[in-house]
């Protein structure tokens, strides 16, 4: 008697699809053995919404009535392997319904494992993954972020690839061949998918994380209030009106305690204050009003606040002002602007290194996506890594692809 | 048309011959109503017309929006009412319905609406005749619900309706039901208190942290998923139950305030004190049931009535205690509720479970009777006491329903 409970954290939208291929594939694999499953989603949101980070399940049984029993629960409280389809979430994930910030490894058992696309080496993400009070196991696969829109799926093979990989990590339900024959009786399978899932069986990174590493910040709590402690008639007080910066200067809007939003960003404004025009265009287009006014009159975008749309740098008027980075490159949400200021030439320095790095400021996401994907996908297949050949342009397209 | 017959000497009140619409016009009035939204449906209508004239006649002052459907009429009333306005709405059958969407989020948003439903058929067949399904339908949602039975009794509980609903303890919407033509349309001396007294009776409405107004910075109703939904019942719940006490002060302090006004504010009871047979029914079927009873009494049947005036909250526990003694019990529903236990009305399964926990459960009949708005014959409840008496001396109640003046 024993299962699997494997869940996926996912972007909203950008991966759903591909969520539920992987979670599918895991059901219909175990299924080559007899085993019973049961693939479901759950989100704190319906319809989803873009980048927020949201979960599907999958649970596989040798009984019917052990299934029934670990689905007896809105969502599975434990689970044997966390598979997380893009790195940003490494940072911890706070859906849409005020849950706080919740590790990515929160649900993951003792000694389980925690399964990730990434092209960061493992003590990078270490500095993201939240401390566990339990050994696991870190294990990669080296690929970027697999990120589409809401009725599509990119096809560049990340699903066979997690579950070629998940043959590694579980052999005795998902053995390589189970998943091989069930990707091949798949609408989307093909015999080049299956050999995808044969190199990422061969390729997974495996690294023991001991209970001393990781990022050892708390991540934000709070408590839920009891019905009679609620404010009646579904009303919540307003956001207050904010402060000044500092000396009467600048304006720091309040935020919402309870939400942050941080952890629906896969990429980040990364500012020059020096050329900064004051135009203000950033801090009124903001949807989420994450910019705070400094008392020389420009704009630091608040990094617990800001969601990563992009619109700041969409409607910046100066060059290379505003430019949008990818998550991955920083381990804080310190401020831009406090860092500016204490050192004014070391920043340039950064900001010159980060925003001139393609890599990272290619866009992850976009709706005008016109990527090559069967040159990525040739990359990989003979590298086993991932060359980045195509971008996400969005605006400024001919300035942000490689 | 209104007439005014003659101000007693000795009586501060006036003396109308107005009909149950006209009466909750008079009533909104003297509580100095703020905003009514307003759209035609027949019987309903009628109040709106009433609203209507008295704001022309420079008797009231008040925002009168004519909206483009029941939908937007309801939504624009439950907005008035949070920025703080006292608000009156309304309508009728399948208008009812129409707004059902703004019915439904009012109870959560505590919106202290107070509204006239002129009971209506529900189409299809359309037709204008009484039945008290569209009322009804709101019954499960935390909207606080009655009948009324006289032109008198809609402007004293259009009075009482804005003290209950209106209290910080309930803030919840409140639907008065009229029985079509039967109420809405005849007129009937009616006894208008003067302003001061009204004044003495309904404190202002407050609405306190729920205010929406730039000095009290709210959100009202954002999403919220399985984490919060349920809390958010159970402040509906505690309401609904702190009703019922507010509804019985609310009662007291009108007999206080107007020296009229009945002790039991959820029941009237007719002769059903030494009742053998207790009836029981809502709205204007009280009046043909009474003159049967009084035929019954003096030929020497005990026969009684229970008229039930709040249906939400209900009052199971005086209902069970009011009901235990009979021999035997006749629920008269002017609804349906097909498929329901026993193929009942309503207000008979409401009753049943409410005897449920009792010591003593007499045999409870169930009849269906005036749908469509069909008159309720003295034959008809005749009938139905027979068919009581049969059920008392056998000790046992046939587990069917009986249709009563239907043709067969």
């Amino acid at each position: 008697m024993s299962a699997l409970i494997c869940e996926v954290v996912y972007r909203g939208i950008f991966q759903k699809n591909l969520a539920a291929r992987i979670v599918r594939g895991i059901v219909l694999s175990a299924r080559k053995s007899e085993r019973w499953g049961i693939a479901f989603g759950r989100y704190g949101d319906s319809p989803q919404r873009n980048g927020i980070p949201a979960k599907d399940f999958a649970i596989v049984a040798d009984t019917k009535e052990e299934l029934e029993q670990n689905m007896a629960r809105y969502e599975p409280k434990h689970v044997d392997v966390t598979i997380c389809v893009d790195d940003t979430l490494s940072k911890g994930v706070e859906s849409w319904a005020w849950y706080g910030l919740q590790p990515i490894n929160r649900l993951t058992e003792p000694n389980g494992t925690l399964l990730m696309t990434s092209l960061q080496p493992f003590e990078a993400l270490l500095k993201d993954i939240h401390k566990k009070d339990a050994p696991y196991k870190l294990s990669l696969i080296r690929a970027k972020a697999s990120f589409s829109g809401l009725w599509v799926y990119k096809e560049d093979h990340t699903e066979v690839r997690i579950l070629g990989a998940l043959a590694k990590i579980a052999p005795s339900f998902l053995t390589l061949d189970a998943v091989a024959e069930a990707i091949k009786e798949m609408e989307w399978g093909s015999d080049l998918k299956v050999a995808s899932a044969r190199k990422a069986f061969d390729r997974i990174e495996t690294r023991e994380v001991k209970i001393t590493e990781g990022n050892s910040e708390v991540p934000y709590a709070f408590e839920m209030p009891k019905w009679w402690e609620m404010r009646e008639g579904v009303t919540i007080p307003a956001i207050p009106i904010g402060k000044p910066k500092e000396g009467g200067q600048g304006y720091v809007p309040e935020r919402n305690p309870y939400f942050k939003k941080f952890s629906t960003r896969t990429m980040r404004p990364v500012i020059d204050f020096d050329t900064c025009v004051k135009c203000n265009l950033c801090w009124i287009s903001c949807p989420d009003s994450c910019f705070d006014v400094m008392p020389d009159g420009t704009f630091d975008a608040n990094m617990e606040s800001c969601c990563g749309c992009g619109v700041c740098e969409a409607v910046c008027p100066v060059e290379d002002c505003i430019t949008m980075v990818n998550e991955s490159v920083f381990n804080d949400n310190a401020s831009q602007w406090e860092a500016w200021r204490k050192d004014k030439t070391g920043y340039k320095t950064w900001l010159t290194a980060t925003i001139g790095d393609k890599k990272t400021t290619v866009r992850s996401h976009g709706f005008r996506f016109r990527g090559q994907y069967d040159q990525e996908l040739k990359a990989e297949l003979e590298s086993g890594g991932i060359e980045i050949t195509a971008g996400i342009p969005g605006e400024n397209a001919d300035r942000k692809t490689v | 048309m209104a007439t005014v017959t003659e101000t007693k000497a000795a009586s501060e009140d006036k003396e109308l011959l107005i009909s149950g619409s006209e009466a909750v016009a008079e009533a909104l009035t003297l509580a100095d109503l703020d905003v009514v939204t307003a759209y035609p449906i027949r019987p309903y209508d009628t109040v709106m017309q009433a609203i209507a004239k008295k704001i022309a006649n420079g008797q009231l002052v008040a925002e009168y929006i004519v909206a483009e459907g029941e939908h937007s009429q309801f939504e624009i009333v439950k907005h008035a009412s949070t920025v703080g306005a006292r608000v009156f709405c309304g309508s009728s059958g399948v208008g009812w319905m129409y707004a059902m969407e703004c019915l439904v989020v009012t109870p959560p948003l505590r919106v202290p609406m107070v509204c006239l439903v002129g009971n209506r058929a529900l189409d299809d067949p359309g037709a204008f005749g009484v039945e008290h399904n569209d009322a009804l339908v709101v019954r499960d949602l935390g909207w606080l619900l009655c009948w009324i039975d006289t032109s008198q009794e809609a402007l004293d509980t259009t009075l009482i309706a804005y003290r209950v609903a209106e209290d910080r303890r309930v803030f919840l919407p409140l639907a008065i039901s009229a029985d079509g033509a039967f109420l809405t349309h005849s007129q009937a001396i009616t006894m208008v208190p003067p302003k001061e007294k009204v004044d003495r009776y309904l404190p202002r409405y407050d609405r306190g942290d729920l205010l929406l107004h730039p000095d009290n910075p709210i959100t009202v109703a954002p999403q919220a998923n399985e984490d919060w939904v349920i809390e958010i019942r159970r402040q509906n719940d505690e309401a609904m139950k702190r009703a019922v006490g507010v509804i019985e002060e609310a009662y007291a302090d009108f007999r206080r305030v107007f020296g009229r006004g009945p002790e039991n504010p959820w029941f009237e009871e007719y002769m059903a004190d030494d009742a053998e047979i207790i009836l029981v029914g809502m709205g204007t079927i009280s009046l043909p049931i009474k003159v049967a009873i009084r035929e019954m009494r003096a030929k020497g049947k005990k026969v009684g009535l229970v008229r039930l005036r709040w249906f939400r909250p209900f009052p199971f526990e005086r209902l069970a205690k009011a009901l235990s003694g009979a021999k035997a019990i006749g629920v008269i529903d002017r609804d349906y509720s097909f498929g329901s236990p026993f193929h009942s009305g309503v207000v008979a399964n409401e009753i049943r479970a409410s005897l449920y926990n009792a010591d003593k459960r007499p045999p409870l009949l169930s009849f269906i009777c005036g749908l469509g708005g069909r008159e309720v014959t003295l034959e008809d409840v005749n009938k139905a006491v027979d068919m009581c008496y049969a059920a008392a001396k056998s000790g046992k109640a046939d587990a069917k329903t009986h249709w009563l003046g239907v043709r067969e």
